[in-house]
Order: structure tokens, then sequence, then C-alpha cells
């Protein structure tokens, strides 16, 4: 079932008497396509577990519509929704065991949707199964690691056959190589069942490896929305460009004048049909082709080996952090001996970025980047 | 390590003398005098030893009285204080607006001196020269027979002790039981929430057996204190509760000790190491029954 | 049907606010009461046929009685001298103790510390009955050395202690042993300081305790002059002030009760907690 969340605003009230309101969510607008899994992302405090809330509702919204598929839900009670919701500390019941914890919900079905004793066994069962948490069944919560907690929690929130499934933060207490591991099994689950699922995330590995789709937001707004790659690729903003990708996107005060990309004096794209002006540039770290003569210079730091991959660690004068990260390919070699390292940039890793708002300052033709001439 | 440790003594010195001396060596002791025939505190002598106390203080009327007493005073205040202050706790956590007024209102009787607050109590309940009492006055509006409760029938005087028993008690299990409510996460009331689970289930399922070690803790202190009561009936009755018929097993250890019928501590000890063994027997009975039915 | 839940939801709260405020009238009215009956005149109050709940012509007579007819403030002195006295000597006696096993290291510590806690369950009134005795042999009955000294050790506080003790980090332990600080200078310097809202709560409870602590001085003392406020109080009870002066009486208690309820208002929340501490450490 898709979820349509329309203008919705969330305010809190601020702590101290005089001071505004706090704008939690600020006119979100977006709709969750069906059977589909959807990261909401952004660093803490950037409302969106508030957001998760809303469509749970256990939260209100204080301005604005949710629907679930055409169904006004706004003023409904959130165990009239039927919505399930993973709890970032789980909430598994500590006195009641797996199966009790995962029949709990079954338990409270009343009048038509009542169940016998056998179909709620035999449902929980299948669920359990689902998830691998059937060997588990008689066992009390503090007797399962972290990894089964979290699939009886999900088993749980699946039980009763919700419209949709909520998790917040599912992965952020567990431990990293867990995570790997939980977060193939959360997009199995989701694929297997096909119920449209939203999760909070602060960590853009977890989201862009898993969703389908993924909503950014900051400070209470959402900046872009779209398939996670897409993303990647064509930032809306500088935050966005900055919030997804590791190592993160190097920073640069940069100069556009008469149709080139100046860094300091180096002019590293041509053809860059934007207007003249101070911008801030972005370049991925796959962005970077080491050539001895590019267009580039940077100060050489340090080369670590990754593998297939060479990081090259180096700094520049302009550049608004103290180390730029650059990809390469483990065929290139660097003189580690040099004082300096020069590279050519590959235009469509290249972001230019209004200097006041951060937004997008879009390249208006293809042609003529600097590295053809390489 | 081995060089610190006349220094790490130094320091626990003093605790381990008074320990000592007015804990342990005590203990000890009362069994002594407890099983010590005849013993005569003038003179300090004893003819022999067995259970002639014991089986003196179980043939004593008195004693008898007061253990039945007792027994009614625990069974009456414990339950009801219990369910009391786990309604009144229920209703403090669903309620914001002065809350923290409520909460120190109810504190206040555990700060009070049992034995001046127990003489209002008295006077509540007391005729004075021309009227039966503010109580029988209550009483009366609702078309009641006036009661003396402080001179009268056995059962109006237990009235009187039970109800000051609990309103002594209460403000303690209130704030247990507030603070074990307030400890429960929140993320099992919304999971239950998103769920439809039903009020009183989530009561019974959830909020219940959360706070389940508490109560218990609550229950096997409170049968602990309401076996030890005396202050409160001195309070309402004076010191003379023998002949009010009101004594409770603490008081009679105390009589015998020293006061009118006093002067033997060898019937003290007795008393006392038979409250001891009931107290002790009903505390196993709860730690058992607490351990089948506490989850975690 | 959303009116239906909203209404219903509002009866609920209608209803635990009115439960509530009755428990807190049931909690209150004994204190309204004994300050009402204090500032009643003794002919007033004997008068009424039917109780009054207000009173158009307060007096303080009854206070000028209750303090000249008996000897209440001597009750005070003697209540004060005997709370300060033995507070001051548990602390005392407790500090070091607890900082010996949150912080000394020898030998048998985790058994001699589990025997003293197993002491906390040994009630009251099995050891009375020899301190009783011995105090009485030793000649000390209606002294204050006989009323303090059984009264000093309490074994639950020393545990509290010891709690908040072993909180306070180790680094500040050796910091302090490398700039030289002797283990009873970091005590009273550095961990004293740092578990102030501890020990302010230990204090108080046991200033309250010791207030009002009955049992003990009631067998200890029957001379007058060495009674403390419960006794006396019960000493008022039994022979009055001559006739039965119930508003004198009350006015007894109001000054009894004034200096605690003044204490817990103060130290509302220390109380509280420590309180609950208690209760979930048992």
């Amino acid at each position: 079932m898709k979820v349509t969340l329309e203008n919705v605003t969330k305010k809190f009230p601020s702590r101290t008497k005089n001071s505004p309101d706090v704008i939690a969510v600020n006119k979100f607008d977006f709709e969750f396509p069906d059977g589909k899994l959807i990261a909401l992302l952004g660093p803490s405090g950037c409302g969106k577990s508030t957001t998760l809330n809303l469509i749970s509702g256990l939260l209100k919204a204080t301005e604005g519509k949710v629907f679930f598929g055409d169904d006004d839900v706004t003023e409904l009670a959130a165990e009239k929704r039927g919505v399930g919701l993973v709890f970032q500390n789980y909430a598994l019941y500590p006195h009641l065991t797996v199966r009790q914890n995962i029949l709990f919900p079954l338990q409270n079905l009343r009048g038509k949707d009542k169940m016998s004793k056998a179909e709620m066994n035999s449902k929980a069962e299948e669920i359990a199964r689902l998830v691998q948490v059937d060997k588990l069944m008689e066992r009390k919560p503090n007797e399962l690691s972290g990894g089964q907690q979290q699939r009886v929690a999900i088993a749980r929130a699946l039980v009763k056959m919700p419209k949709v499934l909520l998790l917040d933060e599912p992965l952020s207490n567990l431990d990293a190589r867990l995570r790997l591991q939980t977060r193939e099994e959360i997009r199995r689950i989701q694929k297997e069942t096909r119920i449209t699922t939203v999760f909070v995330t602060h960590d853009q590995d977890e989201a862009m490896s898993i969703s389908d789709m993924i909503v950014v937001m900051r400070d209470g707004v959402v900046q872009q929305t779209g398939l996670p790659q897409e993303v990647y690729d064509n930032p809306d903003n500088l935050f966005v460009a900055q919030f997804l990708g590791t190592p993160p996107i190097s920073v640069f005060d940069g100069t556009v004048k008469d149709g080139s990309l100046y860094i300091g004096n180096d002019k590293v794209l041509d053809g860059v049909c934007a207007d003249n002006a101070n911008v801030t540039v972005g370049i991925r770290p796959e962005g970077y082709i080491l050539k001895e003569d590019g267009a580039l210079c940077c100060k050489l730091r340090t080369v670590e080996v990754m593998g297939r991959d060479i990081s090259v660690v180096s700094s520049n004068d302009f550049a608004k952090s103290a180390d730029i990260r650059s990809i390469i390919s483990s065929e290139n070699k660097v003189d580690t001996s040099k004082e300096y390292v020069r590279f050519n940039l590959r235009r469509e890793k290249v972001f230019l970025f209004d200097k006041e708002n951060g937004k997008r300052i879009r390249f208006c033709s293809e042609k003529g980047g600097v590295e053809n001439n390489g | 390590m081995d060089k610190k440790s006349p220094k790490a003594l130094l320091y626990l010195l003093p605790s381990l003398l008074f320990l000592g001396v007015f804990l342990v060596y005590p203990l000890i002791d009362v069994f002594v005098y407890s099983f010590e025939e005849g013993y005569n505190s003038a003179s300090q002598t004893s003819f022999g030893t067995g259970l002639y106390n014991y089986s003196y203080v179980l043939h004593d009327p008195y004693f008898l009285q007061a253990l039945k007493n007792t027994f009614i005073l625990v069974i009456i205040t414990v339950p009801l204080s219990t369910i009391l202050s786990l309604v009144i706790s229920l209703g403090l956590s669903s309620i914001k607006a002065v809350r923290n007024l409520f909460q120190t209102v109810y504190f206040l009787p555990y700060v009070t001196n049992t034995l001046a607050v127990g003489l209002v109590f008295m006077i509540l309940f007391k005729p004075t020269a021309y009227s039966d009492g503010l109580v029988n006055l209550l009483i009366n509006t609702f078309g009641g027979q006036s009661v003396d409760f402080i001179s009268g029938p056995y059962w109006a005087k237990m009235f009187v002790l039970c109800f000051y028993t609990i309103w002594i008690v209460m403000p303690f299990k209130i704030l247990i039981l507030t603070s074990a409510l307030a400890s429960v996460n929140k993320d099992y009331y919304n999971a239950a929430k998103i769920d439809g689970t039903s009020k009183t289930r989530t009561f019974f399922r959830i909020t219940l057996p959360m706070i389940s070690p508490m109560i218990f803790y609550l229950v096997i202190t409170g049968f602990i204190g309401a076996f030890k009561a005396y202050s409160d009936a001195v309070a309402l009755f004076g010191t003379d509760l023998n002949t009010q018929g009101m004594n409770t097993i603490v008081g009679y250890v105390y009589d015998m000790l020293y006061g009118n019928s006093g002067g033997y501590p060898s019937y003290a000890s007795a008393a006392a190491i038979i409250l001891f063994a009931i107290v002790l027997t009903v505390t196993c009975i709860n730690l058992i029954v607490s351990k089948k039915n506490v989850h975690y | 049907m959303k009116n239906k839940t909203d209404v219903a939801a509002t009866a609920l709260k209608a209803v635990t606010y009115i439960f509530l405020s009755v428990w807190a009238l049931i909690v209150l009215f004994p204190f309204y009461w004994m300050i009402l009956t204090s500032v009643k005149g003794y002919g007033a109050y004997s008068n009424e046929y039917i109780p009054k709940f207000f009173t158009l012509s307060p007096t303080l007579e009854n206070y000028t009685t209750a303090f000249t007819a008996v000897p209440l403030l001597q009750y005070f002195l003697n209540t004060l001298i005997f709370t300060l006295l033995t507070t001051a000597l548990m602390l005392a006696v407790i500090i070091p103790a607890a900082f010996a096993f949150a912080r000394l290291e020898f030998r048998g510590k985790n058994l001699l510390f589990t025997l003293i806690l197993s002491l906390m369950m040994i009630p009251n009134e099995l050891v009375v009955i020899t301190n009783f005795v011995t105090i009485t042999n030793l000649d000390l009955r209606n002294t204050f050395t006989g009323l303090i000294l059984p009264s000093v050790m309490s074994v639950f506080y020393v545990y509290l202690l010891k709690e908040s003790f072993s909180q306070v980090p180790d680094e500040l332990y050796y910091a302090a042993k490398v700039d030289g600080t002797s283990d009873f200078r970091y005590m009273y310097k550095v961990l004293l300081p740092i578990c102030r809202p501890t020990v302010v709560t230990i204090t108080v409870l046991k200033v309250i305790e010791c207030w009002n602590s009955f049992v003990w001085p009631r067998l200890i003392t029957d001379e007058k002059s060495y009674f403390l406020v419960s006794n006396g109080i019960q000493e008022i009870r039994e022979n009055g002030f001559g006739r039965e002066n119930i508003p004198a009486m009350m006015a007894a208690v109001v000054a009894i009760s004034l200096p605690l309820i003044v204490l817990f208002l103060v130290f509302r929340k220390r109380i509280m907690e420590g309180v609950a501490r208690g209760g979930m450490k048992g």
C-alpha cells in the first residue's frame, strides 16, 4: 500500500516559555510507493524519526494529511492504522517468550478478525520461519543476541500483516558485522512480503545499499528524494552531496570565469557555461584522474593502498577540509617521493553549488571537459 | 596488598565496634536469654536452660491477644495498602498537571512523627465533651450510629488502627510504585498501542509484569513492617495496650522488658524470637511465591 | 465515534483527578485538623456540640500553655541534641567504613561487606533487649550516652554511601596519589564533595529517623528531663496538662511536626530520591 504525506508539518511546543515552537517536520510532501523499501535518511535531529511516528500515528500532524492508499488516516489512532513498528531498542516484552511476543498482537484482535489458538500459532510460526527465529520460540528476549532480538521484533511487527512496516534505526544497536548481515536480511524479508517498508537511518551507506528509494532530510525539511544512485550522482544541493558517499565528497572554493572553472589558479574544467561567479565545488573521490600534467595541483600527503583501489590523500589551500581523498585504480603508480600530485577531473563527478545557499548550479553543456585533452 | 590491611582496618574499626557491640553481640545474646529459665535481671542469675520461656509466652493470654491483633493488622493492611497505592500510582502517572503537588502531598505522612500525628487521629475518632467526635458526626450524617472507636468495641478499635497504619505506610508505597511505573520504557506502551492492545490487557500483560518485582518488594517489606507494628497502636490507644486489648507482638516484647509489667528479658527474648521466626517464614513464603511470579 | 472516545477519555481523566484529590484530602485533613484545633480556645473547643471546621477567633494561648505547662522546650532541646550528635557520630563512623569498602584493598573485603549487609535483615526488636540490659547494667539509663550510642549505626547508609563512592572514577584517586595526597585527605577533600548529594540525603534521612525515634528513648529514659519529643507527646497524652486539654495537645503536636515538615519541603527531592533508592536496592 502506498503511503502519502501531504504537506505534513509537526510542531512541538518549545521547552522555554518565550521561544517559538520547534518545527520538527516542515511541509513533508512525498508519496512512498507501494511495495518498496524506502529509507528516511539524515543526521540526528533532522526529523526523520518524527516523520516515522507521524506515519505510525503515535504522533499527530500539526498540519497536513496522511494517506494510506486512498484513505485519509490523519485522524486515525495508531492502533487503527494497521502499521507494524520496529523500535530502535526492539521493545520486546522481557517477561514473555519469543512465541508470546510474536503472538501478542494477534491476541489483541477482536470481532471478525479474532483468530483461533491454532490459527494464531501457525501464523506465528510461519512468520518466525520467515525471519528465521523458529528455533528460538521458547526463549526469553534476554537469552537472544542483538540480531536475534531484532528479528523477533520484526516478526512481531509483521505477524498481523501490517499495511506498512516501519523500522526506527533498525541496525544501530548491532555491531558492524551483524549490521551488514541484518540489512541484507531486512531486504530479503521486505522482498518476500512485498510490504511497503519505511526505515529510518542516519547511515547513508545503509540507506544506499538496500533501499529502493531514499528521502534525505535536514532540519525537518526534505532535501531530495529518488533512487539511491540517482541522488548520489545528481545531488540537488551541497548538503545532499556531502551527506552521501564514503569517502565523502571533497569541497573547494572555486570560480567560474568565462566558461571555465578555476580552483585557485588552476583551470580545472572547460566548457562550464554557468554565469561568472564564485562557487563551491564538490568533487567525488572517484572524480579524480591521476595525471602528471593534470589541471589540479595538490600537495601529496599519503597514499593508502586498499587492494583494488588506491586512496590518495592530499591537500589544497582552497579545499574546505584538510584532507582531499581521491580514489584511483591501483594500476596507477603514485610517486610518493614527490611533493605534489596533479589530477584531471571527471566532469560528471564535479558539482557546482551556489556559495550562498548551497543550491546546485548545473552545467548547461556537456562538451569540452578537460579530461578529453589528457 | 597485605601491608595495607591494618590501615583499612583503622577506617573500619569504629563501624565494626558499633556493629559488634550493639548488633552482633545482642543478636547472639538474645538467643541465650530466651533459653535461660528464671533469669533475674537484678541478680543476673538463672536456674537452668530450656524452652520454658517459649512455653510461658505461648500460653500467655496477652501474647495470644497480641499475636491475633498483629495477624489481623497484617492481613488487612498489607493487601489493602498495596492495592490502593497501586491505583493511586497509576492515577498519578496518567496525569501531568499538578502531579508534582500531589506527589509532595502524598509523601507528607512519611516525614511526620507517628506518635504526634497519631494523636490527631485519636481526636478525630474520639468523643469530645459534648459531641461524639468528627468521624461519628460523619457517620451520623449518613444515618449511622455513633461508635466509640478509641475505647469501644474491638472491631472499631481495630478499624482505627488499620486505617492509621495504612495512612502511615502509603507514602513509601506510592513513591516506590510511581518510580517503578516511570521506569517502564515508553516504547513498550507504544508497541502495545500500535498493536491495538486494549488498556486492560496492556495493564495486566505489560505494566503489571514489568513492575512485579517492585510490587513483590513492597509486599515483602509491607509484611515485615506490619508485623513490627507498635508505635501506631501506642499513639492511638496509649502505652497500656494490654488492658485495651490492642497490643501487638512488638508491644508485648517491650512490655515484658520494661514498664509496669516489665523486668522479664527472657520472656521478651522468647517473644522477639517467635516474632522473628514468623517474619522469616512469611518472607520465605513471599520469596518462593515471587520466584514463581516475577518474570525477570 | 471519535467524539465517543473523547468523552470517555475526558470522563476517565475527571474520575482520576477526583480520586487523587480525595486521597490528597485524606492525607491533608489530619494536618488541617491539628492546626485548626491548636488555635481553637480551650473553652470553645470543649463546648462544641458539633465540631467546627473553622474558627473565627484563632488564639495562640494553646501554644503558650504547651510550652509552659509541660517542659516541651526541654523535650525539643533533648531531641535536637540527640539528633545532631547521633547524626554527626554516624557520619564520622560510616564515611571511613564506606571509603574502606569502596576504595581500599584488604583481605576478606568482599566477605566482610557481605556479612555487614546481611546485618540489615536483623530486626531491631531482637537486639533491643540485650542493648537495654547492657545500657542498664552500665548505669547509662537517663543519659545521652545511653540514648545515642545504640542509635548510631545504620548498615543501610554504609551501603548507600559505598555505592556512591564507588562511582567516582579511579583516575581521581590515582591523580591524588600521584600528587602525594593521603587517603584521608583524599576522602574528605575529593570524595566527600563529589558525593555531597548522597551525604546530604543520608544526613536528612537520619535526622528524620532520630527526630521520630520513640521505642529506644522510651525504654531508656524515665526522667522527663531526658525525654525526646515522641516520649514527651506520649507523656502529655497520658498525664496531660492537669486536665484533658486537646487544643494544647494539638499545639504541641504542631510544634513537633513543624520542623520535619519544613525540612521535608526544603529537601523534598533529596528525601524522595533517597527513599526511592532505598526501595530499589532493598
